[in-house]
């Protein structure tokens, strides 16, 4: 056998086996539920690497929470609030209409006021929240653990996403139920010992540590429960994920 | 492929293998060659996805927090691709912090099997302790002094240089390999709020998530330094001779193979 020959195999034996690797590990993924919504395309390699990989390596690990010297004073807020009629409206009434909506696979579909939330035991985290810009601050967030709704309209076994939608229209998201049933995952109320400011989501706010700020949708009205996510927009779990920004942002 | 790449590297004995060796055996082994263009590639990657994500907000801070409306470190005197950042210009440049993110976390990604194959192969052929790491004769504070001296002068390495490393090229290649490079990983990572919140000390030891950012892109700012001084060296030592090396392993037909070189 000439070098020449034996290095082609060699080389062949390599593409070969890591080409069947990458098909095993792929089909493996999509077993354990590693794959995210957006996880196909030309970047979906990077993006399952990177979602597989943090909820293999510490999938109920707690976000660094400080101290409350540490809270940025006064904390910057991005983005204009909303100006539509119905938004303005519900801020005039002091938003004793504001109304939570949970469907989908759920025992008891239920809809919450904001004083509902508010019966339910309060937590508070100092916790970091960074935008995909670069930028963060800290601040103290108020409010009830998703988890806490969730148990209260009881989740089907099945359930795998909770989506949840803003008042603003393009704006929804979704979270697998690692961070969903997450102690730190928060539907937020309060900040800094007060109410939710407007600017930085109030009324309801959720809010998710461990990942980006954009994953903290602001104004949120309603909370779906499902086995998969498809049948939500364009079926990539969502609105940032259709605009070219990922799905799973714990990055 | 591992096993070959060691078999090209066993170390000869005498001087006549050395000879016959060079015969045969590639100036840089197989798995080098292959490593050093994947790795050049991830990097003109992550550095045009890293500068796109960086004119998002081109403002540096020290400690945990940092934003509009805190003091920053530094600024850089560039315009932004987000309006609600003050850069004295009035224009904001297309956002394409999208594609550009998805671009460098896949590029590091790859970036990351490729190190971990060459750290793997270059330890169990002892690459590195033979080629990278300073030569034990040339680890001399003389030996130093002449090759900043030849450097200075720009003189043309000798043709013997074409089969090993100066003790600056050394210097230079360990301190990308072993150090800027797992620092710009360790800091990427210590900027991930998933990963921290399982390795917080990944962080913390940094002084804080804006720190590892701003440490982040200094160490960008010396690869950067380190890729145009190492473009230009290789265009003096003789573009074609040294880029033909790093692809096909042979530096020229006509290379006079020199007795001083014995690995």
């Amino acid at each position: 056998m000439t070098r020449l020959s034996r290095r082609k195999l060699i080389a062949a034996g390599v593409a070969a086996a890591s080409g069947a690797s990458g098909l095993a590990a792929a089909r493996l993924a999509d077993r354990y539920g590693l794959i995210p919504p957006d996880g196909d395309g030309i970047w979906g390699p990077g993006e399952t690497l990177t979602y597989a990989a943090q909820r293999l390596l510490a999938p109920n690990s707690l976000a660094r929470e400080f101290s409350r010297d540490q809270i940025s004073k006064p904390p910057y807020a991005n983005g204009r609030p909303p100006k539509d009629e119905a938004f303005l409206k519900h801020q005039a009434a002091g938003f004793a209409d504001w109304r939570l909506t949970v469907d989908g696979m759920v025992a008891r579909p239920s809809v919450f006021s904001l004083a509902d939330l508010r019966k339910y035991p309060s937590r508070s985290q100092i916790t970091h929240l960074a935008c995909e810009e670069g930028w963060s601050f800290i601040a103290e967030w108020i409010g009830v653990p998703l988890s806490y709704v969730l148990d209260i309209v009881g989740i089907s076994p099945q359930a795998r996403y909770v989506v949840y939608f803003s008042i603003q229209p393009r704006w929804w998201d979704s979270l697998d139920m690692t961070d969903a049933l997450h102690p730190q995952t928060f539907l937020t109320y309060g900040m800094n010992g007060a109410d939710l400011p407007v600017p930085h989501g109030g009324p309801l706010r959720v809010r998710v540590p461990r990942q980006l700020g954009y994953k903290s949708v602001k104004f949120v009205t309603r909370l779906t429960v499902t086995d998969s996510v498809k049948g939500f927009g364009k079926g990539k779990g969502s609105f940032a994920a259709e605009h070219g920004y990922a799905w799973y942002n714990g990055i | 492929m591992l096993v070959a790449a060691m078999a090209e590297a066993a170390c000869p004995a005498s001087l006549a293998e050395v000879e016959s060796a060079r015969l045969v055996r590639p100036r840089h082994p197989a798995f080098v060659r292959a490593t050093h263009w994947i790795a050049a590639f991830c990097f003109f990657a992550l550095l045009l996805s890293g500068v796109e994500i960086l004119i998002s907000h081109p403002r540096f801070y020290w400690g945990e927090t940092g934003n509009v409306l805190t003091p920053p470190l530094f600024t850089l005197p560039i315009p932004a691709s987000r309006a609600s950042v003050p850069t004295g210009y009035n224009f904001v440049l297309k956002d394409q912090n999208g594609w550009s993110r998805s671009l460098h976390f896949q590029s590091a990604w790859l970036l990351v099997f490729t190190g971990l194959f060459y750290g793997i192969a270059g330890l169990v052929t002892n690459h590195f302790r033979r080629n990278l790491l300073p030569a034990a004769g040339a680890r001399s504070r003389r030996e130093l002094i002449r090759s900043i001296g030849d450097h200075l002068r720009f003189a043309r390495p000798a043709p013997s240089e074409a089969w090993s490393y100066n003790i600056l090229q050394r210097l230079a290649y360990t301190a990308v390999v072993f150090g800027l490079v797992p620092l710009m990983i360790w800091t990427g990572l210590a900027m991930s709020p998933g990963f921290v919140a399982g390795f917080p000390f990944v962080v913390t030891v940094l002084g804080g998530q804006q720190s590892a950012r701003t440490i982040h892109f200094i160490a960008t700012v010396l690869l950067v330094g380190f890729l145009v001084v190492h473009v230009v060296m290789v265009w003096r030592a003789g573009f074609v001779s040294r880029m033909r090396a790093m692809i096909t392993g042979k530096p020229d037909s006509q290379q006079p193979r020199s007795q001083e070189e014995a690995g």
